[in-house]
């Protein structure tokens, strides 16, 4: 349950002390602008020392991550977002150890509109999997791990797993594949506070404004973008 | 030994709205109640404050105000010959728990059910022949009419600071509002919410195909609002944060909101959370409830003597509750008998999303629950259920509870699941496409029913509840018809890109997509004991001290969303419960 000892603050007194103003007062274009300029590139994940995963582990999920979410110039890359620094921290949280999954046995095969049968918990697949995925690599790919394979190696290495067409030891591709995308996305997205999402760029990238949670004088609005720049839960602006 | 509580009037199981309906009205009555509820207690602070409330992985990925599959579940298959496995990630439908239960992360779409909505099973046999229905389709009849419910259809709206514009006001049509829809004997007691894009391109549209457009009753409240128990309400800011989310505005209706307030002050009111109440308790020959045992905060079992049970837990838990606790004989699909578990039905719903250019600002974060527009003509009684080959209607929508990233962004047709091109996929996508849905009717029948497993057990012991269901192909007909004209539609706003999913001949049902929380039936009201679990009371046929109101009553569900059917079969059976029952403890109806 959430920690109710500090007095929350009132909507009002937060925007007040955070200085922000009325939409109206804005420079509104001078806000679009900001909204679509390319996302900054934050060299945050050197910084970063995991708890969760270990470092062959770790060059996995770095490696996976910005494969899924590439370096362009769209928006930043998984790690450049904070997405490796994300997992590792989420893998740690309750809801990767299986507590609102049921998780009592019998553990039997049922067609794919049941979901997932087995009995691991999402940081078990996401462990599990990489530790089948390294040894795939190792066999194929002359005792190379994922990590150390050539892009185009490792992006072909996803698409079979996200096709289910590799057999991994203990776990179904698919599936470990799936959370990993998974993953991935929240981390992208989420809120910075949980990791991931730094400086507020993938937000910025599509254009979220985040948490303002007050739509109130552009329900109406058609004819301009909406103007302002994201906001976090801790109440910093993008 | 168990603890044992002194004896109360009344003990209700589980706090959401039927729950909060039955304290306050008998309270209203003077009973002296306890209400078990099984999750935490919450309230609008702290729990739904902001900015904590709005963060995307706590709601919808911890989905912290959901029910937690780990203590209780269900499994589920999709025939009786199947071997049914728990559902063990949220997936196709989310019961909430805690003060408030599902009716905290609702959305707030209000409807009230047709007039034909009530007696479904004589209307079609009347329009269509006898033998239109197929067989193996058990919908019936409603056992109470339109008329009996629309005082309370009309309390439960002005209790929830309803949004919307009468239709059919007196008898009389009115401009703006639904011409299909029954008599009201009033107003709402809000005026319509402001339209989004997406809302608004759907009038055009709508129009443009010769559709009766009208706003969606939504108890997100267009303006500051006192209820009639003195409860207050403020205008709905967009926030976006609806459905899976505790309000933090005091703009969506929910017992935590509309009714706790209240209760919260009452001598003769006892709410006991973190109370899971295991199973009602039965005198000797079965025909009278003593009252219920459950684990206290700390795991203690603990009995609550009670003259009257009343099951207010998500339809699906007054299903099992009343299985565990021997109350009414389970029902068996092959010879046709028993009724509890009978008569289970879900909701058809299906999305078409329009893709635009970044020269229309969508805006999908911007949200409001249970806005937007909906029409009529291909429900009830404006759809030729003949041409159009299916029994039962459904509705189209402009819906748009509030998008985030977190929670998905649905990517035009063709664009990949990851890598570059899915990355300027969702850019593309988030602030400039939106969607419509179709909510059609679901049929009940023989094959589709609740019973319990006889393998899987949930933390404290119980058999879980089963559910075997699939869909079948009047349903699928139904999708496949309703999105067509969904379809048909949105080509009229010229989209950039269109995707559109009806069901496919054939297509098993998926619990593992979010679909709808609308799951009904089970322990359903009914004029006849062999073939309904409640009578028209909502009173239990072989324990007539217990009332199981919920959308567990329907018979089959229609179109809408059930909370507006809900809260007025609620209030309709309290009535009866304080005007006869009360003066006369015993069967209300008698066969």
């Amino acid at each position: 349950m959430s920690d109710h000892k500090a007095p929350s603050p009132s909507r009002r007194q937060l925007f007040k002390s955070l200085g922000l103003v009325p939409i109206a007062a804005v420079g509104l274009a001078g806000c679009a602008r900001e909204a679509d300029k390319p996302a900054d590139a934050a060299p945050v994940q050197g910084d970063y020392k995991p708890t969760f995963f270990n470092a062959a582990e770790w060059a996995f999920i770095r490696a996976a991550c910005d494969q899924l979410i590439p370096a362009d110039n769209i928006g930043p890359s998984a790690s450049q977002a904070g997405v490796p620094e994300f997992i590792d921290r989420h893998m740690q949280t309750p809801y990767a150890s299986g507590d609102i999954w049921y998780m009592q046995g019998p553990f039997i095969e049922a067609a794919p509109q049941f979901g997932y049968q087995g009995r691991l918990p999402v940081r078990d697949i996401v462990r599990v999997g990489i530790k089948g995925i390294d040894a795939h690599c190792a066999k194929q790919f002359n005792g190379r791990s994922f990590a150390q394979l050539a892009p185009k190696d490792q992006e072909a290495l996803l698409k079979s797993a996200e096709a289910g067409k590799l057999e991994l030891e203990n776990i179904s591709a698919r599936e470990f594949f799936s959370q990993l995308l998974n993953e991935t996305r929240m981390g992208y997205f989420c809120d910075p506070k949980h990791g991931g999402n730094k400086n507020m760029s993938a937000w910025k990238m599509i254009g979220y404004p985040g948490m303002r949670a007050d739509y109130t004088n552009w329900v109406e609005v058609r004819d301009q973008p909406y103007p302002l720049p994201p906001v976090d839960l801790a109440g910093k602006r993008g | 030994m168990a603890i044992v509580k002194p004896q109360v009037d009344a003990v209700i199981v589980g706090m959401g709205w039927t729950g909060a309906i039955m304290a306050k009205e008998l309270t209203d009555a003077g009973l002296r109640v306890v209400a078990l509820e099984r999750g935490p207690d919450r309230d609008t602070q702290p729990d739904f404050a902001y900015p904590r409330v709005v963060d995307e992985l706590e709601g919808s990925i911890h989905r912290k105000f959901l029910q937690s599959l780990a203590k209780e579940t269900i499994t589920a298959r999709h025939g009786s010959k199947d071997t049914a496995v728990p559902y063990r990630q949220v997936g196709s439908f989310k019961p909430g728990t805690g003060v408030g239960g599902a009716g905290t992360h609702w959305s707030g779409c209000h409807f009230r059910a047709l007039r034909e909505d009530f007696n479904l099973r004589s209307n079609m046999q009347q329009r269509y022949g006898k033998k239109f229905i197929p067989e193996g389709m058990t919908i019936a009849d409603f056992p109470v009419t339109y008329d009996e419910l629309e005082p309370h259809f009309d309390h439960f709206e002005y209790v929830c600071g309803t949004s919307g514009k009468a239709g059919v006001l007196n008898g009389n049509k009115i401009a703006g509002g639904n011409p299909f829809e029954a008599s009201r004997s009033r107003e709402f007691p809000l005026p319509p919410n402001r339209n989004y894009l997406g809302a608004e391109l759907f009038y055009k549209a709508a129009r443009e195909m010769g559709y009766s457009a009208y706003p969606i009753p939504a108890s997100n409240a267009s303006a500051a609002y006192v209820n009639p128990y003195g409860c207050q309400m403020g205008p709905c800011n967009f926030c976006g944060f609806c459905s899976d989310y505790g309000c933090l505005n005091y703009s969506k209706a929910s017992p935590n909101a509309s009714i706790l307030p209240v209760l919260r002050l009452r001598k003769e009111f006892e709410l006991r959370a973190h109370a899971q109440v295991l199973k009602v308790n039965l005198d000797g020959d079965g025909k009278r409830a003593t009252g219920v045992t459950y684990l206290d905060a700390d795991g203690k079992e603990t009995e609550q003597p009670a003259d009257l049970v009343l099951l207010c837990a998500f339809s699906l838990f007054n299903v099992h509750l009343m299985l565990l606790s021997g109350i009414g004989k389970p029902y068996d699909p092959v010879a046709g008998t028993g009724t509890v578990g009978r008569n289970y039905s879900y909701q058809n719903l299906n999305r078409v999303t329009l893709f635009f250019d970044d020269s229309v600002q969508a805006n999908g974060f911007i949200g409001i629950g249970g806005g937007g527009a909906t029409f009529d003509d291909l429900n009830g009684n404006q759809l030729d259920n003949a041409k159009a080959g299916f029994v039962g209607g459904g509705v189209i929508w402009a819906r748009q509870p509030g998008s985030g990233p977190i929670r998905g962004i649905t990517t035009a047709p063709g664009v990949p699941n990851w890598g570059s091109a899915w990355k300027q996929g969702v850019k593309d996508a988030f602030r400039h496409s939106f969607y419509y849905e179709v909510q059609g009717a679901c049929m009940a029948y023989r094959a589709n029913y609740l019973d319990l497993d006889p393998t899987y057990r949930d933390a404290f012991g119980r058999p879980l509840l089963r559910m075997t269901f699939d869909w079948n192909d009047n349903e699928i007909r139904a999708s496949q018809f309703l999105v067509g004209k969904a379809l048909d539609m949105c080509k009229v706003l010229n989209p950039k890109a269109l995707s559109g999913d009806a069901k496919k001949t054939g297509e098993h049902y998926n619990i593992t997509r979010y679909q709808s929380t609308h799951t009904c039936g089970g322990a359903i009201m009914g004029t006849d004991p062999k073939t309904s679990a409640l009578n028209r009371y909502l009173q239990s046929w072989d324990v007539p001290n217990v009332f199981a109101p919920g959308a567990n009553a329907f018979p089959q569900n229609n179109g809408y969303n059930p909370t507006g059917m809900v809260g007025a079969l609620t209030y309709w059976a309290a009535k009866a419960i304080r005007e006869q029952y009360i003066k006369s403890p015993g069967a209300l109806v008698h066969t």
